[in-house]
């Protein structure tokens, strides 16, 4: 009698790639619970319709590459992709900036590129960058966050916020009471010393902007609790994050007018522990060795400094994380760990020897 | 070699992982003994190195422990007869492989009375020959017991300049569901040790460890009670899969790395499984050969559970059947254990000397394999392989077929041991690319040296063609020179013949000068005729 004939090894351990892209989306709760606290209900809008739009466009494209779209659609990516864009979007964007920004992100920059695990760049880093060049205006455009303004109104509720969004389903326009970020505010300013800068602005909190504060500490516990289900290793994440405390150490100059902002600051506003560990921890286009991991992090570090500090866009995490993913091949091939039983680090080219 | 650290000392190695151990299901029972059965089918190679060559004729009646076949060349091993009876045929028989395929076997139909034939005990060992204890072990037909089955008489002739300092038993049995090993100990740890000493004195090292994980403490308790007044080391370590891969114990125990492409005896170790030192023990006290061995029989399919003492030669079939195995198309039955062990495709095979277990699990306790989705280079494979490789790159590549790359990422030194496709969470079937990558490599190797030597034939061939084409030339040339200078005397008739006959002598030396002149030439030149011949 013919038996089952099967490889080995004949075990694998419990869970999949769905299990994996699930964890990093229970992981999001916090920091989206957070958002809307202290944005409102746009935040949720964003992230329904997005995630509306992805699913719909991801089996889109499986139906045309003749491939079975429940399968893929189980992995959940498209998922994590849409809600990554959705909280980097200004609650109460319109309706047609999330369709534009997905997309960009699952047509575009995932599946024209040959699908999961092919891409070279982040897919929502990629559609938010393409609506942030495109479309400055609406996506600088954020809500104020609740408190910040004494005697501001409340924010918006569900069907508010939906009608923000979609202007046309509502009779009467409804708009979100919006003010510039602290990143913005801090970049404009060239007189005040940081501390006067803290005592006069609304934007700003204890020692980062004001509500974002929160915001970073609700991502950074999604984020430690991934680390502890081992979904991703310390390296790239916390390299980033040291490179820019780093930098902004050194730029830091005790809070003159011309400071570049404490690490405190840095490491606590804008889009810091999102990018740090929802962004940077992105396995398919980061390097993917642990030493490769450590520079592609600690690069994205420090260009996130340079970008905020000295570049023309207040906040810069999107922007750093494609240029290193850039670099992510050429990191790779100098960072090959060294393999059991050899001297040391092998570099592709000492190995082909002459043609 | 002997770097100063603490005794019992252990090192931590790279990655590694820790599946369901299911180990207790098949221990806490006695081994027990399998019956002699109707047939034995004995495949001429159960080892690595070339199969051996048969010494019986079919119709020869042989009893047990008779040698059957011979060891052929250096690593090789010889086989016995496990049981008596008759031979009754030598013939192609399907044997435990990945493939199914079949290959050589001796059959035997075994008579019942299992008589053995003429044992040859060694009284004292201390006092025969070193080469002569080592044939001893050579024809006794022991190969390693822990799967790999390399040789052990191999292993006991170190070169000359490179001295073994350590000798390591290795009793790890890092495999979930195995315990064959760790029965064996139970039972027989006076006996292990007994064949370990005999290894001490064949290498004469300086230091003796045996290592296992510390998931069985009764069994390192075992060996320590029987150890008595021998200073052998039993260490214990934390219990992660692989660590009894060869390499990678090596490194628990001493910190070191066995270079790559090297063997162990290039850092003064050799590694024995503790299975082969207790049949080390069977060969040299009791005289007898390897006809037998431990196999753990586990799995849900089976209805008893358990280790057993099993002749060589015995069919899966017969030996499942006795622990209530009633397979359907659909069963699974693995040689090995789950992370490396292989399907048979039929249950109609041989026990062989490596057969370490035999693995029949529902369907529900090793469910087939999920389909495979994309690869998302979460790293978890490179987190989990023992040898410090990029599975993932590994994988990129082969699905590419990037041979050089692959070659560049070190795919010789993958062990296969599973490692990654056990933590993939995309379920791709890894190792099994990096089998198919590392075969492709193979062939392309060998058909590189084929390249090569058909390259030196042609010009060679080339080489020899010009030289008699020049000669012919040369010949030529002699014969024009010879008529021109009859035709010169000729026409000088005979006014001077001293003269004629010294133009004679010297046209004769001018045309052995350009014979001469001629092979210098092509002796010289082939080398460019010939680069110019394979530019065209």
């Amino acid at each position: 009698m013919a038996l089952l004939h099967v490889t080995s090894p004949h075990m694998s351990r419990a869970g999949d790639t769905g299990s994996v892209m699930r964890h990093v989306l229970l992981a999001l709760i916090p920091g989206i619970v957070v958002m809307t606290a202290l944005f409102g209900w746009g935040t949720i809008v964003n992230i329904i319709w997005a995630c509306l739009l992805a699913l719909g466009m991801e089996a889109m494209v499986m139906r045309l590459r003749k491939r079975p779209p429940m399968f893929y659609l189980r992995d959940c990516s498209a998922l994590v992709t849409a809600v990554l864009l959705a909280v980097a979007l200004p609650p109460y964007a319109p309706w047609w900036l999330v369709v534009v920004g997905i997309g960009f992100s699952i047509l575009v920059a995932k599946h024209l590129y040959g699908g999961m695990g092919y891409n070279p760049f982040n897919p929502a880093m990629v559609g938010y960058v393409v609506l942030l060049i495109s479309f400055p205006v609406e996506m600088t455009q954020w809500a104020a966050p609740a408190g910040s303004i004494p005697d501001q109104a409340p924010t918006l509720g569900p069907l508010s916020a939906l009608a923000a969004s979609f202007p046309f389903l509502s009779s009467t326009p409804v708009d979100a009471f919006t003010m510039a970020t602290p990143l913005d505010v801090f970049k404009q300013n060239d007189s005040l010393m940081v501390d006067e800068l803290f005592a006069s602005s609304p934007q700003f909190g204890r020692f980062g902007g004001y509500g974002w504060e929160w915001v970073n500490i609700a991502f950074l516990l999604g984020g430690a609790y991934l680390l502890y289900k081992r979904i991703f290793t310390w390296h790239a994440p916390i390299s980033m994050l040291a490179a820019l405390a780093l930098m902004a150490l050194i730029f830091n100059d005790s809070g003159s007018s011309a400071s570049g902002g404490s690490p405190a600051f840095h490491l606590f506003t804008g889009a810091t522990m999102l990018g740090a560990f929802f962004i940077v921890t992105d396995p398919v286009s980061s390097a993917v060795s642990n030493i490769g991991r450590l520079y592609y992090g600690a690069g994205i570090g420090v260009l996130i400094y340079l970008i905020r500090s000295f570049g023309n866009y207040p906040d810069a995490v999107a922007f750093a994380v494609l240029l290193m993913n850039f670099a992510a091949p050429l990191i790779d091939h100098y960072t090959q760990p060294r393999t059991y039983g050899h001297k040391d680090h092998k570099s592709h080219n000492e190995d082909r020897g002459p043609k | 070699m002997n770097a100063p650290h603490k005794k019992g000392q252990t090192w931590d190695i790279h990655g590694g992982i820790h599946p369901p151990e299911n180990k207790t299901q098949s221990l806490g029972k006695p081994i027990m003994q399998a019956a002699v059965p109707a047939q034995l089918i004995l495949p001429l190679s159960q080892s690595i190195g070339a199969p051996a060559e048969p010494c019986v004729e079919p119709g020869e009646h042989v009893l047990k422990g008779q040698l059957i076949a011979q060891a052929a060349g250096f690593v090789s091993v010889p086989l016995h007869a496990p049981s008596s009876g008759r031979v009754t045929a030598i013939e192609d028989r399907p044997i435990a492989h990945s493939s199914g395929m079949s290959a050589p076997c001796i059959v035997i139909d075994t008579d019942g009375e299992d008589r053995w034939g003429e044992r040859t005990p060694i009284a004292d060992y201390t006092a025969v020959e070193r080469t002569e204890l080592i044939n001893h072990i050579r024809n006794a037909g022991i190969a390693g017991m822990g799967g790999a089955g390399f040789p052990t008489a191999v292993k006991l002739n170190p070169p000359a300049d490179k001295p073994i300092t350590t000798l390591i038993i290795n009793a790890t049995e890092c495999e979930p569901y195995i315990t064959a090993d760790h029965a064996l100990i139970l039972e027989r740890a006076g006996d292990i040790l007994q064949g370990v000493d005999v290894l001490t004195h064949l290498l004469q090292p300086a230091r003796i460890l045996i290592g296992l994980e510390d998931n069985k403490p009764d069994a390192a308790a075992a060996l320590r009670d029987s150890l008595r007044d021998r200073p052998y080391q039993v260490i214990e370590f934390p219990t992660k899969y692989p660590s009894g891969g060869e390499k990678q114990l090596i490194e628990i125990l001493t910190g070191k790395q066995v270079p790559s492409g090297g063997l162990p005896a290039d850092l003064g170790i050799v590694c024995q499984n503790i299975g082969t030192c207790y049949a080390i023990k069977r060969a040299v006290v009791d005289g007898e050969p390897l006809i037998s061995r431990i196999t753990t029989l586990t799995g849900n399919a089976l209805k008893t559970l358990g280790n057993t003492e099993v002749l060589l030669g015995t069919t899966m079939q017969t030996l499942l059947e006795a622990h209530g195995w009633q397979p359907t198309p659909q069963s699974r039955l693995i040689m090995g254990g789950p992370m490396m062990g292989f399907t048979v495709h039929s249950a109609n095979v041989p026990i062989v000397k490596t057969t370490n277990c035999l693995l029949a699990p529902t369907a529900e306790e090793l469910p087939p394999p999920h389909l495979a989705q994309a690869c998302i280079r979460c790293g978890m494979c490179a987190e989990a392989c023992p040898a410090s490789l990029l599975p993932q790159q590994l994988y990129w590549y082969s699905r590419a077929r990037e041979y050089e790359q692959l070659e560049a990422h070190n795919i010789a030194d993958c062990i296969e041991c599973g490692a990654c496709s056990y933590v993939c969470p995309s379920n791709i079937p890894l190792v099994q690319y990096y089998r198919a990558s590392k075969a492709e490599l193979r062939e392309r190797a060998e058909e590189h040296i084929k390249a090569e030597h058909s390259r030196q034939r042609f010009e060679f061939r080339q080489e020899r063609l010009e030289a008699a084409e020049r000669e012919k030339e040369a010949k030529k040339a002699a014969r024009k020179a010879a008529a021109a200078k009859r035709a010169a005397q000729k026409e000088a008739s005979t006014p001077d013949g001293d003269n004629s006959a010294a133009t004679a002598k010297q046209a004769e030396i001018e045309a052995a000068v350009a014979r001469a002149k001629a092979k210098k030439v092509g002796i010289g030149q082939p080398a460019h005729s010939d680069d110019n011949e394979v530019g065209n």
